[in-house]
């Protein structure tokens, strides 16, 4: 039974050997096979325009992370809401009440964030 | 076909009351503001309260609700109950606390609500869902909390190591329990149980090492303790004190539960752990907090050691083993309040002080806070007749008769070494002169002190109703 169950997966195996072959292929032949000569012109940065002028490190508004989390919520209640509804009618009335409850919890959560102006960006 | 699966409303009423009075006041704060602020406090208290008295009063047959995985027997009622009230006493501090500050967030009540619902879950966890649960709602609540104080570098630090370190041992914890769902094929306690009494493999015994790894986070056990001195130090002082006098207590009870109730047959593997763990914790609580200047990262030390102590007691793996366990972390949340509550009455016209030569000449200037600070530290040593060494002699007296002689000598000698710094405390308020010039205590920490000296005083003459509610207990596990 355990062999029936790993000869199904045969077919990925076989996948992921073909995708690392071609993948290591490509990724060492041009070392072997490429025509190089570096120069220092060639191995800066940009080869082209202008130096940088600035650090790439600069400072961003961090309020992103708060639109991220909002988002993290709802996804995955969204994520809860998709199989509930699929088997909703096999769940009745204690299913329908405990996701009332879930969303219940969530929206007091949601209302608590946007009187606190986590939603304003300014 | 569902209707079964619907808990009585009388077997969660506890947590119930926490989670719908914590949405209410959050509802309250975010429409009213900083301005509802005793009105969220004082409800908040009055929350915990009414639920520590809805424990009381559930009866003491074994019950479970949602499909087996929460379970309220008499284990269960009686850490609940020490929980709720240590809870409620140390929010009774920081509302103390927070009167005096301009920071007033109405949201540290319902974070205390919050992530005491995650420890009574956590208490009555009976499978290993519901365990990772409640670990979680009271760990993601108290991250936020070490970190309330927000303009403070220092609170903030301790928030963020208490949170990535809590998230490491969060990842090794569920680690252990999908291998030892993975052995077992079950999640319950009860299946466990069932599946360990069959013979446990490596992989079973891999996954409680893990399992327990990351129990020994929560309760601060070594080698698991690296991130107590920090964040107990960094903490406001009232958070510091909910964490040491709640959280501890909850997860020791999980710890428990686990050992005895699904690993219970398999005693003489996890029981090497748990003597290593021990004493390990006994040991360096006592030799690490010899040098400690600040009072909370010495009081940080203090719970390491005495969470080897109990350790002692459940290494015992028998009844009278969980029966010391039970009494000393009742006993040790009385010390733990009352020590807490002299810390953050140390205030000066200019502040909060927190090093230990701050209270140099506080016998002259304030004798009664000098004599209560006194009588918890004589406790916390161990000094007979106070609660601390009745703590001590039943976890002792319970590894002694499970034949680990050794542990118990041990543990002996570390509370002398420990003994040390407890007393240089003492000294210090009654040999050194300074200028120690609190200012007077409110009424809210005169009657927390006042209660816990009492208890302190009071058990060594009077043990019967905490001892005989937790021999009820321990029963109730086995």
């Amino acid at each position: 039974m355990v062999n029936d169950l790993l000869s199904a997966y045969l077919p990925l195996a076989i996948f992921i050997g073909v995708a690392v072959v071609i993948g290591l292929a490509l990724l060492i032949s041009p070392f072997l096979i490429a025509y190089q000569q570096p120069d220092p012109e060639k191995l800066s940065a940009y080869e082209c325009g202008f130096n940088a002028f600035d650090d790439a490190r600069m400072t961003f508004d961090v309020r992103y992370y708060l639109v991220a989390l909002l988002f993290i919520i709802f996804d995955l209640e969204v994520a809860f809401l998709f199989p509930w509804a699929v088997t909703f009618g096999a769940l009745g009335w204690f299913g329908f009440w405990s996701m009332m409850i879930f969303l219940g919890v969530l929206t007091i959560g949601f209302i608590y964030e946007w009187k606190k102006g986590a939603l304003e960006w300014d | 076909m569902m209707a079964t699966a619907l808990p009585s409303i009388l077997t969660i009423l506890p947590e119930l009351v926490l989670a719908t009075g914590a949405l209410f006041l959050i509802l309250t704060g975010a429409f009213q503001g900083t301005r509802s602020i005793n009105l969220v406090n004082g409800a908040a208290f009055a929350i915990l309260v009414v639920a520590a008295i809805a424990t009381v009063f559930q009866t003491s047959e074994t019950q479970t609700a949602f499909n087996g995985s929460f379970v309220v027997d008499d284990f269960a009622r009686f850490m609940k109950v020490v929980t709720l009230l240590g809870a409620a006493a140390t929010l009774a501090l920081a509302i103390d606390e927070m009167s005096r500050q301009l920071q007033k967030p109405f949201e540290l009540a319902i974070l205390v609500l919050l992530s005491s619902l995650g420890m009574l879950l956590m208490i009555s966890a009976n499978d290993l869902i519901a365990l990772y649960l409640g670990l979680e709602l009271s760990s993601l609540a108290l991250y936020v909390l070490a970190a309330i104080d927000r303009h403070n570098a220092k609170a903030s630090e301790a928030g963020l190591k208490y949170f990535v370190l809590g998230a490491l041992s969060s990842g090794m914890l569920l680690y252990g329990a999908s291998l030892i769902y993975g052995f077992t094929g079950t999640v319950s306690f009860a299946g466990i149980a069932a599946a360990v009494k069959g013979g446990s493999g490596p992989g079973l015994m891999f996954g409680l090492v893990f399992l327990l790894a990351g129990l020994a986070f929560k309760i601060s056990a070594v080698p698991f303790h690296m991130w107590t001195p920090d964040v107990y130090e960094g903490a406001p002082t009232p958070v510091t004190a909910y964490f040491a006098a709640t959280n501890k207590i909850a997860a020791m009870a999980l710890t428990t539960r686990v050992l005895i109730q699904a690993f219970g047959t398999d005693a003489a593997e996890w029981r090497q752990i748990l003597v290593f763990i021990s004493i390990a914790s006994m040991g360096l609580g006592a030799f690490a907090a010899i040098g400690q200047r600040n009072i909370k990262r010495l009081m940080a030390y203090s719970s390491i050691s005495h969470v080897g102590y109990a350790l002692v007691g459940l290494s015992a793996g028998t009844q009278d083993g969980v029966n010391g366990v039970l009494v000393y972390m009742a006993i040790y949340m009385a010390m733990t309040v009352g020590t807490f509550g002299c810390i953050v009455a140390m205030r000066t016209k200019d502040g909060s002080v927190e090093t230990i030569d701050d209270l140099s000449g506080l016998a002259r200037s304030q004798p009664a806070f000098a004599f209560v600070l006194m009588v918890l530290m004589f406790s916390l040593a161990g000094v007979p007749p106070l609660a601390g060494f009745w703590a001590k002699w039943y976890v002792f007296s319970a590894a002694v008769d499970a034949g680990l002689v050794p542990l118990a000598v041990i543990g002996f000698l570390t509370s002398v070494v420990g003994a040390y710094y407890y007393l240089r405390i003492v000294r210090v308020m009654y040999f050194d002169d300074g200028p120690a010039r609190f200012v007077p205590l409110s009424g809210v920490l005169r009657a927390v002190l006042a209660v816990c000296g009492i208890v302190v005083i009071l058990f060594g003459l009077l043990p019967s109703p905490i001892v005989m509610a937790a021999g009820a207990a321990a029963k109730s596990l086995f």
